[in-house]
């Protein structure tokens, strides 16, 4: 275990007496004994989480005042969806609607079944990260859904974050457990929003992909207010199941995302892509992880990023090919464009194979727009700003085009061009 | 792939060639490690009292240190109270010429492959053998003197040429750098030091072979090379290790110091024992190699092809200090068996159009581990700097690893950084392209080693080249062909 950090702001955590009181006993143990990522853990390594926490907030236990606030201005207006809010951690029904009958889904703090309960906190375990305990031991609620077998839901669930601060920090802790079951599909995107001051949100996905299931996982961060986050999503996949990640990171304080996939099973196919366009003082962390177990499996991974002003982007992408897992197919990919001598990026693609008979590869590279393509569209009468942007643009399209929904797309191309335009 | 599976076995089977104890009488110092230790050891050294302090500051920051635990590498803890840290061969307290050496050392080099007086001629290499922590004979020391070389053993540099020990000495790799760094220095016992004077080029490879000899001894030596303004010179290193049953550490430190226009180009070639098929005894290779390219345009190359050793734990590195200057870094890490390597290198830009490569080839076999380790840091002030990585891993056999940690910082908008890595195992289908050619099976696989590791073959001197490519030939691709 890595060095423990005490910190006071775990001293008034309380724990919620519900169904879920066992796991959270034990999330709560862990975090005693190991404290915080320590200034120099290896996983916090480039990212002060704990300092900036600690500088932040007196405590991290969640708070369930309801905040006043508009969310009509965060739905994103052309999107057919099943619309789920939570307004400061805390589900909002009043909010919320919910029209296909081929999903069920339910508040975690409802769920009776034994069976369900059991399976919160078996995928995203504890030990394995501080703030997956501190998530655990004090989650407030969250979500259970289940897309039962051979349905193919074609409205994607929205599920907006929404945070007010205006009258004071706000702590969150929410969380998912989702089964795609065999031969289901579902597109859940989860999009984060808060108006006011701090906040500090974490945020845990246990998601249970069966055979043949499909499942789409969409992060729209784009938080205008002063948000410090956490996200942790494990994916668990079985035999020709289908995933497809992407995450967007464009606002935020700092910004914490871990992506785990568990390819479990054979002829897997997983894709994970993430686009980071950051400004000002944001950090946004990725961490991913492919977990080969199996063989015959495939995994893809792209995540871009441009980074200006102070803004600091830190990417971790591991891939694992356990022994047993010949026959893999893994890559990987990390691009970043820096705009400015104060902004930086850390990144760290991480290769390691226990199989032999695998084709595994990642490449990262890290440098600036090319001078001579800048050179050709002012050559053409296009403005330096304009070139600027529209290289940028091309940049990002790569990884927007793998986004099959075209509501969403056509929203994320949107913000980007948007972003693009004013601050770069 | 059943052919291909026996000549795995077969090389799994190899025994190591090197392999053998000469009796020679040595002068040990009680094992432990304490103050009295280190003042032994510089007594017998016959060093001056700056000297002495230095390491006494060394071993008090070594005490207060504790040994890594990151590298990717496993081994059972290492008592240092029952090292032995100084151990000399007795009679050859002052060789005057050939004839003054002790016969058995001289039968040792010769079953190594160096005979003194021949190579002299032949391949035009100085050798300064270095056996068992004291220097024993250094070859072609008037030639270079000629030129303004000093190539000499350390002891000899310390009281020879102390302004420029006093100078140089851990400017580079300071006594607090890490662990086995500051172990060094507390109790090295000997080593190389070399300088080539401004505007000098050194005319011929200068060469230390490096031999562990008695039981139970580890061997710390510490090699700085100055290379003064506008000078060159190429420098060797290579070992070999008889076998032992017990694990031997082996902590050396090498400096490389490069002021303007200065190119210091250093090959490895190193192939201590790696302990037996269980793992059983091997060395333990804990070593720290650091350039500094102080100067402007100045340039550092390091190569190394890695075949022994239990466990490797090393990272050549170069700090790009001066405008323009650029470093280099090759490597081939072979392992097998139960043998584990940490190795890559760090390149740290911080003048401005530093320029800096890294080529890396790892082979894993048997139930080894291969971790490449590097790190790419682009300072703030670093602007146009550029560098390109590539890392490959060659897997043969389903009980072995390739791990790949590279960490890229960049905090310069200006800077080009390119890494790209990948593993595979050689394909069936370049097999078979090789077979539908006339090619057959055994060659085609030693073709497609062989070829992998190239890229890095051709930046040895031509010197060392061969005995690399009989090396990897003896590890693979003997057993292919």
């Amino acid at each position: 275990m890595e060095a423990v950090a005490t910190t006071n702001t775990l001293l008034q955590l309380n724990l919620k007496h519900d169904a879920f009181l066992e796991v959270r006993k034990n999330a709560f143990a862990f975090l005693e004994k190991a404290g915080l990522p320590a200034p120099k853990a290896e996983e916090y390594k480039f990212t002060p989480i704990t300092r900036v926490l600690e500088k932040n907030f007196s405590s991290l236990q969640p708070e369930g005042n309801t905040g006043k606030i508009n969310v009509s201005q965060f739905i994103i207006d052309a999107l057919q969806a099943e619309r789920i809010v939570f307004v400061n951690g805390v589900f909002d029904a009043s909010l919320s609607s919910v029209s296909a009958e081929t999903i069920h889904i339910q508040t975690l703090s409802s769920v009776q079944d034994k069976n369900i309960i059991s399976k919160v906190g078996s995928l995203a375990k504890s030990n394995t990260d501080s703030f997956v305990a501190l998530n655990t031991a004090t989650f407030q609620d969250g979500l259970f859904i289940e897309v039962k077998a051979n349905h193919k839901i074609e409205k994607p669930i929205i599920i907006h974050h929404v945070a007010d601060a205006s009258s004071g920090k706000v702590v969150t802790a929410t969380r998912n457990l989702i089964w795609v079951d065999e031969n289901a599909s579902v597109t859940v995107i989860e999009k984060y929003d808060a108006v006011g001051g701090a906040v500090f949100s974490s945020h845990v996905n246990e998601v249970f992909v069966a055979k043949q299931g499909s499942f789409t996982y969409k992060l729209i961060q784009n938080d205008i207010g002063e948000r410090y986050q956490f996200t942790h999503t494990v994916i668990h996949q079985q035999n020709t199941s289908h995933v497809n990640c992407f995450a967007l990171c464009l606002n935020g304080k700092l910004i914490r995302n871990n992506l785990h996939l568990l390819l479990d099973g054979e002829h897997i196919d997983s894709h994970m892509y993430g686009l980071y366009l950051l400004n000002n003082d944001t950090l946004a962390d990725n961490h991913t992880v492919v977990d080969h177990m199996k063989p015959n499996s495939i995994s893809n991974e792209l995540y871009k990023g441009v980074m200006d002003g102070n803004a600091k982007g830190v990417f971790n992408g591991k891939i694992f090919v356990r022994q047993d897992a010949q026959k893999t197919n893994a890559f990987q990919s990390n691009r970043n464009i820096l705009l400015s001598d104060t902004a930086g990026v850390n990144t760290k693609p991480q290769l390691e194979i226990w199989a032999d008979d695998v084709k595994c590869s990642h490449g990262c590279t890290s440098g600036q727009l090319d001078e001579e393509a800048l050179f050709y569209l002012q050559a053409r009468g296009i403005s330096k700003a304009s070139a600027k942007a529209l290289l940028l643009y091309a940049f990002a399209g790569e990884v927007i085009e793998k986004i099959e929904n075209e509501t969403i797309r056509k929203y994320i191309d949107g913000l980007v061009a948007e972003r693009l335009n004013q601050h770069f | 792939m059943a052919k291909d599976n026996l000549v795995l076995e077969e090389l799994t089977n190899k025994e190591y060639e090197h392999g053998w104890t000469v009796d020679l009488e040595t002068d040990s110092a009680p094992k432990g490690l304490n103050e009295d230790i280190v003042r032994f050891i510089s007594a017998k050294k016959q060093e001056p009292e700056w000297m002495l302090e230095w390491r006494l500051k060394a071993f008090r920051t070594w005490q207060k240190m504790k040994e890594p635990k990151w590298p990717n590498v496993e081994y059972p803890p290492i008592n240092y109270q029952e090292i032995i840290y100084y151990s000399a061969p007795k009679k050859a307290s002052a060789p005057k010429n050939l004839e003054d050496v002790d016969p058995e050392l001289l039968k040792t080099f010769e079953k190594l492959g160096i005979s003194l007086t021949e190579q002299k001629r032949l391949t035009g290499v100085a050798v300064d053998a270095v056996i068992d922590s004291v220097s024993v004979a250094t070859t072609f020391k008037e030639k270079l003197g000629e030129l303004g070389i000093i190539f000499c053993s350390f002891s000899e540099a310390v009281r020879e040429h102390p302004e420029l020990i006093k100078k140089y000495l851990g400017s580079v790799v300071p006594v607090s750098d890490n662990y086995f760094a500051a172990l060094n220095s507390a109790v090295f016992s000997d080593g190389s030091f070399c300088y080539i004077p401004k505007g000098v080029r050194c005319p011929m490879e200068l060469s230390t072979y490096f031999r562990i000899n008695a039981a139970n001894t580890g061997q710390f030596e510490r090699t700085l090379i100055v290379a003064d303004e506008g000078s060159y010179v190429s420098y060797l290193e290579g070992c070999t290790a008889p076998q032992r049953d017990e694990n031997q550490l082996h902590a050396a430190v090498v400096e490389i110091y490069a002021m303007k226009d200065a190119h210091v180009k250093y090959s490895t070639v190193q192939n201590w024992y790696p302990g037996d098929k269980e793992g059983k005894g091997g060395i333990y290779n804990f070593v720290t190699k650091r350039a500094l390219c102080a100067g402007d345009f100045s340039k550092v190359s390091w190569t190394q092809v890695e075949t022994g050793s239990a466990i490797t734990w090393k990272y050549p590195s170069c700090i790009l200090k001066g405008d323009n200057s650029s470093g280099e870094f090759y490597s081939v890490a072979v392992t097998n068996n139960k043998q584990q390597a940490d190795t890559g290198t760090k390149m740290i830009h911080i003048g401005k159009n530093t320029k800096s490569r890294i080529v890396s080839k790892g082979i894993s076999a048997g139930y080894s581990q291969n971790s490449y380790r590097g790190q790419v840091h682009i300072m703030k002030r670093a602007s146009n700097a550029r560098n390109f990585s590539q890392c490959d891993s060659l897997l043969m056999g389903d009980k072995c690893g390739a791990h790949t940690f590279p960490y890229i910082d960049v905090e310069n908008s200006t800077a080009r950084i390119e890494h790209e890595a990948t593993t595979s195992k050689i394909g069936e289908d370049q097999i078979f392209y090789c077979q539908q050619r006339g090619i057959d099976e055994e060659s085609a696989v030693a073709l497609i080693v062989n070829g992998y590791a190239k890229e890095v073959l051709n930046q040895l001197p031509m010197e060392f080249a061969v005995e690399a490519q009989k090396l990897l030939a003896l590890t693979l691709e003997g057993s292919v062909g």
